[in-house]
């Protein structure tokens, strides 16, 4: 009763909700729809020729474990900066905070330029690192280092609300009751933690997976050892093969809206959790 | 922390120091851990921005200065703006539009619209730039209708705002969504009973009260859509001049070694972003001590 009278109180909904629609059709599902069809028009077999290719195959299994393990170490450094932030007052903390969010803020061509001149034999970090082995720029490393960086504000910033949230109560109510600070941070922090820093760290994968501008200056970009799959979708674009592309593209899109329907689960997963 | 529950209790009967025993880390360990958070986003952040800086300006001033009166570096700036100028005002319309319908009526599929309007940020910006290729390039769906009415999309300016659309699609709606829904509509229902209509609406009070989320959205709409690089490298063609936009250029430059050049134009768009984060702080401040209030 109260809904319909409301759809007919304020005005603008057929007109804001076809200019959605139609927005959303022509930006967003139309052109992604087109990749669809390219791709189921080339037949099994040569979807299959162009997708799972041995060089292509190398390139999913270096994005996998590069943005992988990037997000891995986000997730424990991120929970530490979050927690830091919200919890130890320090000289500087405000800037600190505004400074997370650098990665979202940065072009990635200019973070891939300045990563590359920082880890590059002759570089800040490079001249340090090269005597001791540790090559970095033109390796897997590299992309393992350029994934991080964008990978970053993911933790914090979903960590972060969570532990401001928390009320102080919860853990001295576990003190009064007997725990040690461990138990408490296991037993009462932890599972309240936990829902946000696994969304955190899919949120960083998902962008790792098809990050692109800050990965091809420090990779070096080599076939078969450290060619990231957005590039290789360049490259042939770049020998207009437009179906191999496409074959390629699909099978990234394929992965990022299984990881988006993982992510709404999880969400879901999160918030019946805070209301039980 | 010294919470408003260890005041309380610095009143009642625990002593103030036990409660802070139990509850408070080591001094040790706050140390230890603020040394890796800071040690980390040290070489994480902070140094790869301090580089572009350096970098930039590793052969003086001059050479700093003349790297921005280049004709094609002037260009670049110049598409830039344009591109930026028009992504952000369409998304800002569709932003508004799509919160004023999912937050003001019921109806069906709603969830469905709002996980369709976050669906580009799940794509990688490279397929955002593959996709617009494939409608719009030589070989693509409408391709050759535009070939034959002399309209150029792809390697020219028409792709590159519309692959900056496409990347900055959810940005200010997702913003104003969450938002509009946690003020309700009692206000507006109001207007509409005093006889206003839907323009007075919208701006005379919803406008008001949603302005600083839609700056806030607006802010980061264009800090994207200024730096954008994967998607827009796709549908450019890279002419120098013509369809290279800032990011595109500093690739250009660093490509043919011209590594003083790079980094100076690199450098506009680093101040860019920390413009960005200084007033997505200072918005974030603002809209917390109105919340106070």
């Amino acid at each position: 009763m109260a809904a319909s009278r409301q759809r007919f109180v304020l005005p603008g909904f057929g007109i804001s909700l076809g200019f959605t629609l139609a927005y959303l059709g022509i930006i967003v599902l139309i052109p992604l729809a087109a990749a669809f069809l390219k791709a189921s028009g080339m037949g099994w077999p040569a979807f299959a020729r162009a997708a799972f290719s041995p060089r292509v195959l190398a390139a999913y299994r270096l994005s996998f474990f590069c943005s992988l393990a990037a997000a891995a170490v986000n997730a424990v450094f991120g929970l530490i900066v979050a927690w830091v932030l919200v919890r130890y007052p320090f000289p500087g903390r405000r800037l600190v905070d505004a400074l997370v969010d650098l990665p979202f803020a940065l072009p990635t061509a200019v973070a891939g330029i300045a990563l590359t001149a920082l880890y590059a034999p002759t570089g800040w970090l490079g001249h340090w690192l090269e005597p001791l082995g540790i090559h970095v720029a033109f390796t897997r490393l590299g992309v393992f280092v350029a994934l991080t960086f964008i990978g970053l504000p993911f933790v914090v910033r979903t960590v972060q609300p969570v532990l401001q949230e928390l009320e102080p109560e919860l853990e001295e109510a576990s003190a009064t009751l007997g725990a040690n600070r461990w138990q408490t941070i296991r037993r009462v922090l932890l599972p309240e933690i936990l829902p946000p820093l696994l969304t955190g760290f899919a949120l960083a994968f998902a962008r790792a997976l098809g990050e692109y501008g800050s990965v091809v200056f420090i990779s070096g970009n080599m076939p078969m050892k450290t060619e990231i799959v957005p590039l290789l979708i360049i490259t042939k674009l770049e020998q207009y093969d437009y179906a191999g592309a496409t074959a390629i593209a699909v099978v990234m899109l394929v992965a990022s809206f299984l990881l988006l329907l993982l992510l709404n689960l999880l969400q879901k997963r999160t918030h019946r959790f805070y209301r039980a | 922390m010294a919470g408003p529950a260890s005041t309380l209790l610095a009143a009642g009967a625990p002593p103030r120091t036990a409660a802070h025993r139990a509850t408070q880390d080591p001094a040790w360990l706050r140390w230890a851990l603020i040394g890796t958070a800071i040690v980390f986003l040290g070489f994480f952040l902070f140094l790869p921005l301090v580089a572009v800086f350096a970098e930039g300006l590793a052969h003086g001033l001059r050479t700093y200065l003349a790297s921005f009166r280049e004709p094609d570096a002037l260009a670049a700036i110049r598409l830039t703006l344009l591109t930026a100028g028009i992504a952000v005002p369409a998304n800002l319309v569709f932003g508004v539009a799509a919160a004023w319908c999912i937050t003001k009526f019921p109806f069906r599929g709603k969830s469905l619209l709002i996980t369709l309007i976050d669906l580009p940020f799940a794509v990688s910006p490279v397929i955002s730039g593959l996709i617009y290729v494939l409608v719009f390039g030589a070989r693509g769906w409408f391709g050759s209708w535009f070939l034959d009415h002399n309209i150029a999309i792809i390697f020219a300016v028409p792709g590159i705002v519309l692959a900056t659309i496409f990347v900055t699609f959810p940005f200010i709606a997702r913003e104003l969504i969450p938002l509009m829904q946690a003020q309700g509509s009692d206000e507006e229902m109001t207007a509409v009973t005093l006889g206003a209509g839907g323009w007075q609406i919208f701006w005379r009070v919803t406008l008001p009260n949603i302005k600083w989320g839609l700056l806030y959205g607006v802010i980061l709409c264009n800090a994207r859509a200024m730096g954008e690089f994967g998607a827009v490298s796709v549908v450019s063609g890279h002419i120098r001049g013509e369809t290279n936009t800032m990011p595109l250029h500093v690739e250009i430059l660093y490509n043919e070694y011209n590594f003083a050049a790079a980094f100076a134009v690199a450098s506009l768009l680093a101040l860019l972003a920390l413009v960005t984060l200084a007033l997505k702080t200072f918005v974030e401040w603002r809209s917390q001590q109105l919340g106070r209030t």
